[in-house]
């Protein structure tokens, strides 16, 4: 059964009273000049996409043979292509767009709109307006697929506004990992991409999720990110930014509500040409013996602009531990990084929050170290900033690793 | 023997400080010559000038090494004409671990056998996944620089008072990493050379060295038998060096 057309309804209402609400961080987009529709059809396997869309997916970390992946979505533009779950975990978990699962499901209400605020901003507004799919995803309770769910989102056409709205639901004791890759088939495409993403880890569940986005200079991005975790529940979180992108601007938040859940941000972003990014995590420690971890690495080049935000905040009348790692370096003069971290413990007697933050060059002692084991400048410079930027992160294929190398090789020259 | 390394006339500055001022030194392969010194008389400078560091700035004279003339040469192409160095106290590179690194400088493609049994000898195998020098104590750090060297075989190590921050125990292991890697366990393959800092001259009882220096003021004073210079110094200090002058 669908979900009512009363809270659709309900949803509409509040979403038009914040149709012209900016954000409280990023610059202002006008999202009138993105009015592009392209509706495309179904294709039979990843291996049948054009050859400029395969090289794109396949930069954001998508394994096109579906190997080792226990299933498969997605969309280009605002038309869902392909949707696949491996037979052998038929029964585990199901995939599918989130518009086919309103349609199917009338408990949808309990998770549609429920984590994000639709009235947020003019953005969460357009995607409430505008929806255009954006997967499901749910893991059955005690589930354990072995291998990762993929999902690409793409933008092929100029002027499109992706606006997708994605929901996870891990049910209890389900463990999932996801790998998401979001990305442009044309390096000079124009155009903005909305997403909305709540995910729900029940009690003892465990998600692992991993996002690569690979934008370019034109392009926009708005996401709108809340993840709920239940007791014993876990989120873990990889976030990688490596190309640049006109602006970017994003704060999700893991809402720690149930005891002894945890949540880990790890995020690292490499800002290139005029980017303007403005990403950040907040973890917020509602349940006692909670544990939150924000590790964020930024790599300042050219003239980007970059602020990494960090918040913890204590709600919790027990124990909580929470960390916040956040370091810079800067490549290049005209490039700009804000590192903002921020503790909060709002009566929280017995929470434990810290955090450090450091904004430097690339310390010319530890090239130097490296050089005299016989390693050129350039070589020494790249190992320490990839080391720097921790790219150690499961099932991110090899070529990810050399296309970070050769970025590093074109911006780090003037590092020193 | 033939000459590995020969100085002429070396003065260096680091920033505005004139450290190093007129050393003419020369060694031969399969020496292992050993710099004594007061703090700040130049040793290290010394070293650190004849690996090749950018801030140790040669304002004159000439470092010549193997015949070739490297007084301008990059830190990194004389580390691949076959110089090495053992760090006093070595940076942390959080990043990068001991294993990667050792990954990057096998250039010989050494077997993992090989490899495998040098950690073990270092009591290393702990310590490959960590970052470089990340929390390592000073006997930590001491083995993982010479598992670096043993990794890099260079023909000539300079190695800077390898017995700082050592305790008794480890200063007999790390005295017999130095000895393999200066091939002295072996018949064959006696060409490799080194120059050691000591302060304390403790790692004498385990390396056999063949001559000794005093840095003073910048210079090299006594050149003669290390185990003599040693016991003098532990007599009268370096007061004599300065009426020597």
């Amino acid at each position: 059964m669908p979900i009512t057309k009363e809270y659709l309804k309900e949803i509409e209402e509040k979403a038009l009273k914040a149709k012209d609400k900016k954000a409280l961080y990023g610059p202002d987009i006008n999202l009138e000049k993105y009015t592009q529709y392209i509706e495309r059809g179904k294709i039979e396997s990843l291996e049948s996409l054009s050859r400029q869309v395969k090289e794109a997916a396949i930069l954001t970390g998508i394994n096109l043979e579906e190997k080792e992946r226990s299933g498969s979505y997605m969309q280009i533009d605002q038309s869902v292509v392909y949707e696949s779950l491996n037979k052998s975990y038929e029964g585990q978990l199901e995939i599918m767009s989130t518009t086919d699962a309103l349609n199917k499901y009338d408990w949808m209400e309990e998770y549609f709109w429920k984590a994000v605020p639709v009235d947020m901003d003019k953005y969460t507004s357009q995607v409430a307006l505008n929806m255009t799919h954006g997967y499901f995803i749910r893991v059955f309770a005690n589930q354990k697929p072995q291998y990762p769910v993929q999902s690409c989102l793409l933008v092929a056409e100029n002027y499109v506004s992706q606006n997708v709205h994605n929901i996870i639901i891990v049910e209890e004791g389900a463990e999932l990992q996801v790998i998401t890759g979001c990305s442009l088939s044309k390096n000079d495409a124009e155009g903005i991409h909305l997403g909305i993403s709540e995910f729900y880890i029940k009690k003892g569940g465990k998600l692992f999720f991993t996002m690569i986005h690979n934008w370019a200079d034109n392009f926009h991005v708005r996401p709108r990110t809340k993840i709920i975790i239940e007791e014993d529940g876990s989120f873990i979180n990889n976030y990688v930014l490596l190309k640049p992108v006109k602006s970017i601007q994003s704060f999700p938040v893991a809402h720690l509500k149930g005891d002894r859940s945890s949540a880990k941000f790890n995020t690292v972003i490499y800002g290139l040409k005029d980017s303007y990014i403005d990403l950040g995590s907040r973890i917020i420690l509602e349940g006692e013996d909670t544990r939150g971890e924000s590790i964020a690495r930024t790599i300042g080049a050219d003239e980007s602009v970059i602020y990494s935000r960090g918040d913890l905040i204590a709600k919790t009348k027990g124990y909580c531990l929470a960390h916040l790692d956040c370091r810079g370096i800067i490549f290049s003069k005209k490039a700009k990084i804000f590192a903002i971290p921020e503790l909060v413990s709002e009566g929280s007697m017995k929470s434990e929050l810290s955090h450090e933050a450091s904004i430097g060059p690339i310390a010319e002692e530890q090239v130097e170290y490296l050089m005299s084991r016989g390693i050129s400048k350039d070589d020494a410079v790249s190992v320490i900033t990839s080391g720097f930027l921790n790219l150690d992160i499961p099932y991110i294929p090899e070529f990810l690793d050399k296309n970070i190398k050769e970025v590093i090789k074109a911006t780090a020259k003037d590092a020193l | 023997m033939e000459e590995m390394l020969r100085t002429e006339d070396l003065w260096v500055s680091i920033g505005e400080r004139q450290v190093l001022k007129g050393v003419y030194f020369s060694m031969n392969y399969g020496e292992i010559n050993v710099l004594f010194g007061p703090n700040g008389a130049g040793k290290t400078t010394l070293m650190m000038t004849l690996m090749g560091f950018p801030k140790y700035r040669v304002e004159q004279g000439k470092i010549y090494f193997k015949g070739e003339d490297i007084t301008h040469l990059d830190l990194y192409e004389r580390a691949r004409l076959g110089l090495g160095i053992s760090f006093q106290r070595p940076p942390t590179v959080k990043g990068v671990s001991l294993e990667k690194l050792i990954g990057i400088i096998n250039t010989n493609g050494r077997s993992k056998e090989y490899l495998d049994s040098i950690i073990e000898k270092l009591n290393l195998s702990r310590h490959m996944q960590r970052g470089l020098n990340d929390g390592f104590s000073g006997g930590e750090m001491k083995r993982s620089e010479l598992l670096q060297l043993m990794v890099q075989r260079p023909d000539l190590v300079l190695i800077d008072e390898p017995e700082s921050g050592v305790d008794i125990e480890n200063i007999a292991l790390v005295g017999e990493a130095i000895n393999s890697l200066l091939g002295k366990d072996k018949v064959k393959d006696k060409k490799r050379s080194a120059i050691i800092i000591t302060h304390t001259g403790y790692i004498l009882d385990f390396v056999n060295a063949d001559k000794g220096y005093i840095v003073f003021d910048g210079k090299l004073l006594c050149r003669g038998n290390p185990r003599d210079i040693l016991s003098e110094i532990k007599k009268h200090g370096y007061r004599r060096c300065a009426e020597c002058r």
